[in-house]
């Protein structure tokens, strides 16, 4: 390319074409913001290449569509927790309102009580409402989120088992054929709950990127203060965020009882740590501001590829995998203070 | 009538009136349901009672909310203490059932400073990635809430541990005294705290730095000593809680052993009075929050309910407790209450207003 240039220009005292390519390459910095997430994706294959090389099987396509299949509804919910925790908030109920919905679906859909469309349609106004109420409470009475959540979380909880306090099996036709229906691509297959899951990530992207919902999120999340300077609707969108984490939580229980076929009081406890910890190993910012859905997609892909690597190895008790999803929250928490200190 | 409305206002203002208010409340209820509920009497020479077993049981919450007394007026939050519960009590009685003789006094003492060293040493990790490194406490705390369990099941090794040793039951389910044995460790480790935040300047100290970190820096306190001692401190309450929890059923269950237990502490905090925010403490309050906690669970239990519904309540009776202590709800709730009764006199007194923003 430089060649073709005419000798009469001066010359650049480093003319950037002069160096060869791999020189570039290495000299390419990404810009910081996709830092953490350029590392969530690095971790992500590094791993799928140690357990490609460990083990035979491992290399199977179908692998990465189980991973999805496994963790689709963990993927939802995460993808509510994104926005929560983009605004500097976090929400304790996820893994409580999950349950609620499964139990709600199963007991309404009991002995065919009530037809499917309609157990969806309450199913997915219970969560937001929930959601909305604790918005409202941490927006207008100025009380932590993490006490409001909180006192959601033994709230819905509570619901479940007031519902009924054993599992009750689902039995409904249109459930079983959700939960049955394979789309298949060549040989392999995901189910409906994969698809829900990329459907709202798509949805999740384009509002967090180019609505005005989603920048009044990352604006919140930034500096609270400045937002409402700025006249952004700081308490607006607070208390949709929350509402949005309902809905996705709903949602996830609706998947999950496709997936389980069956409401149970005590399903997904301590789910929302998994959450919290697949959008901080997405590389969001836990102080708010900062971070992507993709990242959070690799978050659950990441925890998912653990689970399947330490089920391969055979050897290693499940207990580890609490220890490994510490250890990388450590590794990526440290990553985030080290970026954010060379940022000031 | 304004004395008696100026007393009933100085002690209104008392940090400990709403966490006392509410205890009281709720014996009161209690009561009227089940008059045998006060009853107290002498058993074997052991005191017996719903309330001496109510306090029995606050012991351990106690303890850990101690520490997270300290931890929160430094601005900070320590969501591990439940793993750390669950670590201490698994190293103490992993080392019990190690041993050839179980009803030995010296080797249940060791295994004592062991769980309580183990906590302090998780609450040195903690406090390191708090003060030295820059996290986020709640972050940087929930990296050992995630692991901790883990780390406990390694001790364990994935079974229910159960040792049949007097001196480690005396601990958490003996009696002493006529007391409950845990009474006395609870009692020693309020008074200790107490002792050294109120007695010397310490407690000043850690309420100047949960007020302003830096601020408090420039001023020539050692803010980041401080914030790593609190943890440090936070990590021993929940290593000793770990003991009474275990030794109350003589087993170890690196899964289930303080599930949950931070966020009762942090509740019990939270009604004691303490903002979370930071900058200043109660442990008066923490004190009666736990007692609170423990006598509502043990009011659901003894109406029939079944125990998970008791969350229901909880959350209930979390959600009212904070919204109480909200200045923006009492606000809310005293100015449409002013309104109504000021209806046939239009003027409204605008200097009247500060004087209801009473502090949480």
């Amino acid at each position: 390319m430089s060649t073709t240039t005419p000798t009469s220009t001066p010359p650049a005292p480093m003319p950037p074409a002069s160096t060869p390519l791999w020189q570039q390459a290495l000299a390419y910095r990404p810009p910081r913001r996709y830092v953490p997430v350029l590392a969530t994706l690095l971790l992500l294959l590094v791993m799928y290449t140690i357990g490609v090389s460990q083990y035979r099987a491992f290399s199977d396509v179908q692998v990465i569509f189980n991973v999805f299949i496994d963790n689709g509804f963990l993927l939802i919910v995460a993808v509510g927790m994104t926005f929560v925790i983009l605004t500097g908030g976090i929400d304790l109920s996820v893994g409580s309102v999950v349950a609620m919905t499964t139990m709600i679906a199963s007991a309404m859909l009991q002995d065919g009580a009530y037809p499917a469309w309609f157990v969806l349609i309450v199913c997915l106004t219970v969560g937001p409402t929930l959601g909305f109420l604790m918005g409202c409470v941490i927006h207008y009475f100025h009380i932590q989120p993490f006490i409001v959540t909180l006192a959601g979380l033994f709230f819905a909880r509570g619901v479940c088992t007031w519902i009924d306090t054993s599992s009750i099996p689902i039995t409904d036709p249109f459930w079983t054929s959700m939960a049955q229906q394979r789309i298949r691509f060549s040989g392999n297959f995901v189910s409906i709950s994969v698809i829900i899951a990329f459907v709202l990530v798509a949805i999740a992207m384009y509002v967090l990127a180019y609505t005005r919902i989603g920048r009044n999120t990352y604006a919140v999340g930034g500096n609270e203060q400045s937002a409402l300077l700025m006249g952004l609707p700081v308490g607006r969108t607070k208390i949709a965020v929350y509402t949005i984490s309902g809905f996705c939580s709903a949602l996830g229980g609706i998947v999950l009882s496709f997936y389980t076929g069956s409401g149970n009081p005590l399903i997904a406890i301590g789910m929302e740590l998994d959450a919290i910890a697949a959008v901080v190993i997405g590389g969001t910012l836990l102080t708010g501001g900062s971070g992507y859905v993709l990242g959070t997609v690799f978050g659950v892909l990441v925890l998912g590829i653990i689970q399947t690597l330490i089920t391969f190895d055979g050897r290693l008790s499940s207990w580890w995998t609490k220890m490994v999803i510490g250890a990388l929250l450590f590794a990526f928490i440290l990553l985030q203070r080290l970026l954010s200190l060379r940022k000031t | 009538m304004s004395d008696i409305r100026g007393a009933l206002q100085r002690v209104s203002r008392h940090n400990l009136f709403w966490p006392a208010l509410a205890l009281v409340l709720l014996v009161v209820a209690n009561v009227i349901y089940r008059p045998g509920f006060v009853k107290i009497e002498m058993l074997q020479g052991h005191l017996y009672g719903s309330l001496v077993d109510i306090l029995r049981q606050s012991a351990p919450l106690i303890i850990i909310a101690l520490g997270m007394t300290l931890v929160i007026a430094t601005g900070g939050i320590d969501l591990s203490v439940g793993s750390v519960v669950a670590i201490g009590g698994a190293v103490a009685v992993s080392y019990v059932s190690g041993l050839d003789d179980q009803n030995s006094v010296g080797g249940v003492l060791v295994a004592c400073l062991l769980a309580a060293a183990v906590g302090a040493a998780f609450g040195l990790w903690n406090g390191i990635l708090v003060a030295g490194i820059g996290i986020a406490p709640i972050i940087a705390t929930l990296i050992l809430m995630v692991a901790g369990r883990g780390i406990a099941q390694l001790i364990t090794e994935g079974q229910i541990i159960t040792i049949n040793s007097a001196p480690y039951k005396l601990l958490g389910a003996g009696f002493w005294l006529t007391l409950p044995f845990a009474l006395f460790i609870a009692a020693a480790l309020i008074l200790l705290t107490a002792l050294l935040t109120r007695r010397t300047a310490l407690g000043m100290f850690v309420e100047s730095v949960g007020g302003n970190a830096e601020a408090s820096r420039l001023a020539g306190i050692r803010s980041r000593r401080f914030i790593l001692l609190v943890y440090v401190f936070s990590g021993f309450c929940a290593g000793t809680a770990g003991l009474l929890a275990t030794s109350d059923v003589s087993a170890a269950d690196g899964n289930q052993a303080g599930l949950y237990w931070e966020l009762d502490a942090i509740l019990a905090v939270v009604i004691g009075g303490t903002s979370l925010a930071g900058g200043r403490f109660s442990l008066g309050g923490t004190v009666l929050g736990a007692i609170f906690i423990k006598t509502l669970t043990t009011t659901v239990y003894s109406m029939g309910i079944n125990p998970q519904q008791a969350l229901l309540f909880k959350a209930l009776v979390v959600i009212l407790v904070c919204l109480i202590q909200s200045p923006q709800f009492r606000e809310t709730v005293a100015g449409s209450w002013r309104r109504r009764r000021r209806r046939p006199e239009p003027p409204a007194a605008p200097a009247e207003h500060p004087k209801v923003e009473v502090p949480a």
